[in-house]
């Protein structure tokens, strides 16, 4: 694997860690006056999804990490295993529970996804930005209310449950932005 | 890309960066400081191995872009110019980032007879006149050390930095000099905790002496005559209670060669001229020199050089 030194990292760049692969947030170029020069760099531990702080020395290099952004399709899941398809060459691959972690309260099959391959394993799978997803339950809509603040949670098909304004009903599909969790308007036909 | 042809700066920035030049110039008007322009382009260059110049390679100028005035100025000193100040454009190669351009504007001055606490004195007069109100803080490099990490800087076992500065850095610290892990911890725990205004750090260790004298403090360690002024947590300026020394000036080129070489960088002559300036007699003084465009960058209140510079190396 080819690596990387410091005078390249870029944000979104893929790299080890102590073993573990890494997504690069940040690099910062800092030189005290007479001193040498080092980076400090933000990453993303994209096992564990915790964000690390390092400073290495401006020059220094870091292996590349076996790590790709595919777009895929969800097909099914097992209810072990969670099933993706690359559209192209349909080679299909099954990711861990782990692995689709926060996504899985919005897969929908047949959504298109980005799934992170890890030496060609399922890292991570992030969802669609945003999901069209049917409300099977919640407290009966107040009518006339439209105009009106205030809000109630609302389970979704997938399991989801996000806040929304108090005149949907069940039934009712809605747009939902996966990166806050947030109500973004009602569909009205699905 | 190639679209992008505006300035960083917005105009009101464009204007107090002028102002600011006059505004300095004036001050050194005042204080009878007289003005110098000294080359950027010269066949010679800095041997610190910790800066890198950038190498022109026209047939007729062979040579280096200048990272400071500092060996031109000193010559002038060596021939009698007096106090003098330079407000110019310097060079530094592989520089880059929000705080870091590899051109920038560099005002340097000498104050002959003074010595590192009088001139951090005017540093604070300078910053002052444009920033009225400001906090000024003078405090040693031991003590804020101490402060922030619990150890004596001067006398700490290198194994006990290096460990310390693989906890705070990387591996990669492992195996660093004394002076390499000291400006790590001192970047990474030590800068941005400073108090806020004007922090004045003077007494540096004696492994960062650069072109410092050298001399023992309070407590009978060896420290380096070398100040570093903060502005808001931000690098402004590196100060000393010049060498005047000719031979132990000649060691340290030779140490900076070495360091060179053993990290694999391309060896720089030493300035020959500037060798015998200070053989012929460079006065006593103290010489500063300071960041305007960080200094902008403060009174403008942004956090990246491209915001005060008119047009930084990503849109040169």
């Amino acid at each position: 694997m080819a690596s990387y030194s410091t005078n390249d990292f870029r944000s979104g760049m893929k790299v080890m860690l102590d073993g573990d692969p890494c997504s690069i947030i940040e690099n910062e170029f800092v030189k005290p006056g007479k001193g040498q020069a080092f980076n400090r760099v933000k990453l993303r531990n994209l096992k564990t999804a915790r964000v690390l702080e390092k400073t290495f020395k401006s020059g220094d290099s870091l292996e590349a990490a076996d790590v790709v952004d595919t777009d895929m399709q969800y097909l099914y899941s097992d209810g072990d295993f969670w099933y993706f398809m690359e559209p192209e060459s349909f080679e299909q691959h099954q990711a861990s529970e782990k692995a689709v972690g926060d996504a899985l309260i919005w897969l929908s099959e047949q959504d298109m996804c980005v799934v992170t391959l890890y030496n060609g394993v399922p890292l991570s799978v992030t969802p669609p930005n945003h999901v069209e997803l049917e409300i099977i339950e919640t407290d009966p809509g107040l009518r006339g209310d439209t105009a009106q603040g205030g809000s109630k949670p609302a389970k979704l098909v997938t399991g989801a449950v996000v806040k929304v304004p108090l005149f949907l009903d069940q039934g009712e599909v809605i747009r939902v932005d996966t990166r806050t969790g947030e109500y973004q308007g009602r569909v009205s036909a699905k | 890309m190639t679209s992008q042809w505006q300035p960083g700066t917005s105009l009101p920035i464009l204007r107090q960066r002028s102002r600011v030049f006059a505004e300095l110039r004036e001050f050194f008007q005042q204080r009878q400081v007289l003005e110098v322009d000294v080359p950027v382009l010269a066949s010679a260059t800095v041997t610190d191995h910790n800066i890198e110049s950038i190498q022109i390679r026209s047939p007729m100028a062979a040579g280096y872009l200048q990272t400071s005035p500092e060996y031109f100025m000193k010559r002038l000193l060596a021939a009698g110019s007096g106090d003098i100040y330079s407000l110019g454009k310097a060079f530094r190669d592989g520089e880059s980032g929000s705080r870091h351009n590899p051109e920038f504007t560099l005002l340097e001055w000498y104050r002959c007879g003074w010595d590192e606490h009088q001139l951090m004195g005017e540093v604070a007069d300078l910053i002052a006149t444009l920033l009225p109100d400001i906090a000024v803080r003078r405090v040693t490099y031991a003590e804020v050390f101490y402060q922030h990490l619990q150890l004596d800087p001067h006398l700490a076992e290198l194994t006990t930095l290096q460990r310390l500065a693989v906890e705070m850095g990387s591996p990669a610290w492992a195996d660093e000099s004394r002076a390499n892990c000291l400006d790590l911890l001192f970047s990474v725990a030590v800068e941005p905790k400073l108090d806020a205004g004007l922090v004045l750090v003077y007494d540096y260790p004696a492994c960062q002496a650069a072109l410092a004298k050298c001399a023992e403090d309070g407590q009978g360690r060896k420290v380096s005559r070398r100040f570093e002024a903060f502005l808001n947590r931000v690098e402004l300026a590196n100060g000393y209670c010049e060498l005047t020394d000719a031979a132990e000036q000649a060691a340290r080129f030779a140490e900076d060669q070495r360091l060179r070489l053993e990290s694999g960088k391309a060896k720089v002559a030493a300035d020959s001229r500037l060798l015998a300036a200070i053989q012929a007699g460079l006065p006593e003084c103290a010489g500063v020199a300071l960041g305007v465009d960080r200094l902008l960058m403060q009174m403008v209140g942004v956090d990246a050089l491209d915001q005060v510079m008119p047009f930084s190396w990503s849109r040169c």
